[in-house]
């Protein structure tokens, strides 16, 4: 058996490139870390991926402010471009790369959204993709004009229609390339006229879910063609994998039409000992001392500013009716993570920083580029993933030395393309284009 | 007076952005101060403000004015684009504000019907004036990186905008920084009565299509007086008059040149924005030949002495609204 048939049998994994942006790990402190906002930065980034031959680019949203105790939240870092926007203008400076964006289906409309995506898959020549997510709450509804608040199984069902209603709108048109009237009347939108755009170039832009409720993994399973998932770990990987795959039948799916990719950091080093000293280091730095208290206020949901992040935890009892937090999926279950965690401390003799340290770590792929290499292709392997969304913690150079590195050894082990075939986004990650249904 | 020149770069039916790329591009040989796209949710084509963020990093100082409509749009999310594309252009935004007056866009939403242009208008106001605030709701240092106390930002330097218009409100902050221009260009076409208003209050640049040079005369009169009646300094809006231009006939480009020195010369107007009839075949005229004409005669720029599409246009960078109140309560 050749080397060529051997490697064309073992699976192939798919890598995108998120931006770190506003997320708890970035590391702004460092010296080499450079603007979130400067497109150079979001140029640079794109640059690595494509250089990489990852699939695509991705751009998480916010669209409210962080805000803890009543204040705007200063410790991480704050303020993005917008999406779509910068995802045009990078069609500009990358030739293959997909790009992909989250925009909310809570405070957008079906044909304004339907025109934009469209736009950015024509712009792009058939790269576009949409990250939909729901998030939902009052606090971020005060920036609309929509405003107020849906509760879950209503933003899904919302999500739902609008995505069945974008997919209409981006069929309205014959392949032969004439306009024709759409109508959508439904629960959530009553809509209809002329769409403006014939079907783009990969037929549909990629609809990415992320959402990690039942109702999200149902959404996912009918409607989605990539998700992004928090579960990076071996174990919990398999069981959502197994999860979200087994729901795909009853809408006529084929497991390959849906690909999971979580969402890991990596660190590497020249030995795992180096790598490990060096993900230490990463998790001071995100970690910071004004950062644990903070995280310990949002689990305790009271004033903990007093406390000394270098001593032990408070002994006073969280308050499980607090709403010190805003903006962020709040913490339901206090009682207990406060009691793991203060079990935790004792046991091991921990600060409160180093608590805070231990218990927030994310799966992460610690190690060199050879264990790096192959841990990833294990978890492809193995059914826990079908790639990986990485997340850097530099802008924008946390991606070079993974490109550098570690792509070549996944190319070696004959998991990873050596080169783009085709020129969508569709293509690159085995997908179909959709079955025109006007 | 500076003489200032943009060109629409609208080519129906074209949804890719090669066309669009090489219109912007001969724009910018030119030295035009910008090119506009227009835009309607009707319009067949690619959203402009996508078209015009897709052409920015190809260019490097040509102004981008992509229409974007106000009536079914959410003001957050027009300003935060907006803000984008002046970070990615990095300072060469602006927006020509437009309302949607019938009711098969309003279709298209299903979130309300048709409404008379003069609210439609004095909506668009609103919006003008929340996206101002929106962009001066992060001044321009927020962002201060400081380790010794583990801040990323100085919260005090964001602000609240706290905004209730007569259809919406809006809380903020922005989530995009202070933009490079402090405020994206606003562009007003202030050729409808419904839209003087608007335009006098909020406009940089208004353009005004007219038959003939007295008209020219009378509309900028009008619009200065308005901009001073509404406390602004008249000399901070400029009046472009609208002109659809064919150049097809070789002598046009001469007599396009002498008429824009003739109409320029008399103070009628700042200048012009120019819609060609022909977009490839004109655009191409317009600038070897018509600007060539100009530029040999002393009258438009043979370089960019600025980067910024505010600078182009001789208008002041806008102080930050809530940097000059906390400036205040620091003394
Ligand atoms: C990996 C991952 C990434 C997400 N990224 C974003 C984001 O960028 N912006 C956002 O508003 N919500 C984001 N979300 C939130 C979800 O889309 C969703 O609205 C939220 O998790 C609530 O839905 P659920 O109850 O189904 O989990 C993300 C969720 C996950 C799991």
């Amino acid at each position: 058996m050749s080397e060529r048939t051997h490697a064309s049998k073992k699976r192939r994994l798919h890598l995108a490139a998120h931006f770190p942006g506003v997320n708890n790990t970035t590391v702004w402190a460092d010296p080499r870390s450079r603007s979130q906002i400067d497109f150079a930065s979001f140029e640079h980034l794109a640059r690595t991926a494509e250089r990489g031959l990852f699939d695509f680019f991705f751009l998480a949203e916010g669209l409210r402010l962080r805000e803890h105790k009543g204040r705007i939240h200063d410790l991480d870092v704050v303020g993005r471009p917008e999406s779509l926007t910068v995802l045009t203008a990078l069609a500009a400076v990358t030739e293959r790369l997909g790009l992909a964006g989250t925009v909310n289906a809570t405070f957008n409309e079906p044909y304004e959204l339907a025109r934009r995506l469209s736009s950015l898959d024509h712009l792009s020549a058939g790269r576009a993709a949409w990250n939909v997510v729901t998030s939902s709450d009052a606090f971020t509804g005060e920036n609309f004009r929509r405003g107020g608040y849906l509760d879950r199984a209503d933003r899904y069902t919302r999500a739902a229609e609008f995505v069945r209603t974008a997919r209409e709108l981006w069929d309205s048109w014959t392949p032969q390339g004439e306009p024709r009237p759409f109508a959508h009347q439904g629960q959530h939108f009553d809509i209809e006229g002329e769409f403006t755009l014939p079907r783009s170039p990969q037929g549909h832009p990629v609809v990415i879910q992320a959402g990690d409720s039942p109702e999200g993994r149902e959404f996912a399973a009918s409607a989605a063609d990539v998700v992004f998932t928090r579960h990076g770990t071996l174990e919990a990987g398999r069981d959502f994998y197994a999860d979200v795959k087994g729901r795909l039948a009853k809408y006529g799916r084929e497991p390959d039409d849906l690909k999971i990719m979580p969402g890991v950091t990596f660190v590497l080093g020249d030995t795992a000992a180096d790598a490990q000293e060096r993900a230490a280091e990463i998790r001071r730095q995100q970690v910071s001392p004004q950062n644990a208290i903070l995280a310990l206020e949002q689990v305790w949901g009271v004033d903990l500013s007093s406390y000394d992040p270098d001593g032990p935890l408070p002994d006073i009892d969280p308050d499980p009716e607090s709403t010190l937090v805003q903006g962020r999926v709040k913490i339901t279950n206090a009682l207990e993570i406060a009691a793991k965690w203060r079990a935790l401390s004792r046991a091991k003799g921990l600060s409160i920083r180093q608590t805070v340290i231990e218990t927030t770590t994310r799966q992460s792929f610690v190690g060199t580029p050879e264990a790096v290499a192959a841990e990833l292709e294990e978890f492809v392997a193995t059914g826990a993933a079908d790639g990986f969304i990485l997340v850097p913690h530099l802008t924008p150079g946390g991606l070079d030395d993974f490109v550098d590195r570690v792509v070549p050894l996944l190319q070696e082990r004959g998991v990873y393309r050596t080169e783009y075939r085709g020129t969508t986004l569709r293509s690159h990650l085995g997908l179909r284009e959709p079955i025109w249904k006007g | 007076m500076t003489l200032h020149l943009a060109v629409s770069i609208d080519q129906p039916g074209a949804y890719e952005a090669a066309p669009y790329a090489e219109s912007a591009l001969l724009a910018e040989r030119g030295l035009l101060d910008f090119v506009t796209l227009g835009d309607s949710f009707g319009r067949p084509g690619a959203d402009a403000l996508a078209v015009l963020a897709r052409v920015a990093p190809g260019t490097a100082r040509i102004g981008l004015v992509p229409t974007v409509t106000t009536t079914h749009t959410e003001p957050f999310h027009v300003q935060a684009a907006l803000a984008t594309l002046d970070w990615v252009s990095h300072g060469r935004a602006g927006w020509a504000i437009d309302v949607s007056e019938s009711e098969a866009e309003a279709r298209l939403f299903g979130r309300r019907h048709a409404a008379p242009a003069g609210e439609l208008w004095r909506e668009a106001g609103e919006v003008a004036d929340v996206a101002r605030r929106l962009w001066d709701s992060w001044e321009d240092d927020a962002e201060i990186r400081d380790v010794a106390t583990g801040r990323f930002i100085d919260r005090d330097k964001l602000h609240y905008v706290d905004f209730e218009g007569s259809a919406f409100s809006v809380r903020g902050p922005s989530i995009v920084p202070r933009p490079p221009q402090g405020h994206p260009v606003t562009v007003v076409d202030a050729t409808a009565p419904h839209a003087r208003d608007t335009a006098a209050r909020y406009a940089d640049v208004a353009l005004v299509r007219v038959a003939g040079l007295p008209g020219a005369e009378a509309a900028r009169a009008e619009l200065r007086a308005a901009a001073a009646g509404f406390g602004r300094d008249p000399d901070a809006l400029k009046v472009l008059a609208d002109l659809t231009v064919d150049l097809g006939d070789g002598e046009a480009v001469v007599d396009l040149a002498e008429l824009i020195a003739s109409w320029h010369a008399s103070g009628a107007v700042d200048g012009f924005h120019l819609r060609p009839a022909e977009p490839r075949r004109d655009l191409e005229r317009l600038v070897n030949g018509t600007v060539a004409l100009l530029q040999h005669r002393g009258l438009f720029r043979t370089f960019y002495p600025g980067s910024t599409l505010r600078e182009h246009l001789d208008l002041a960078r806008p102080a930050n609204r809530y940097a000059a109140l906390a400036g205040d309560r620091h003394e």
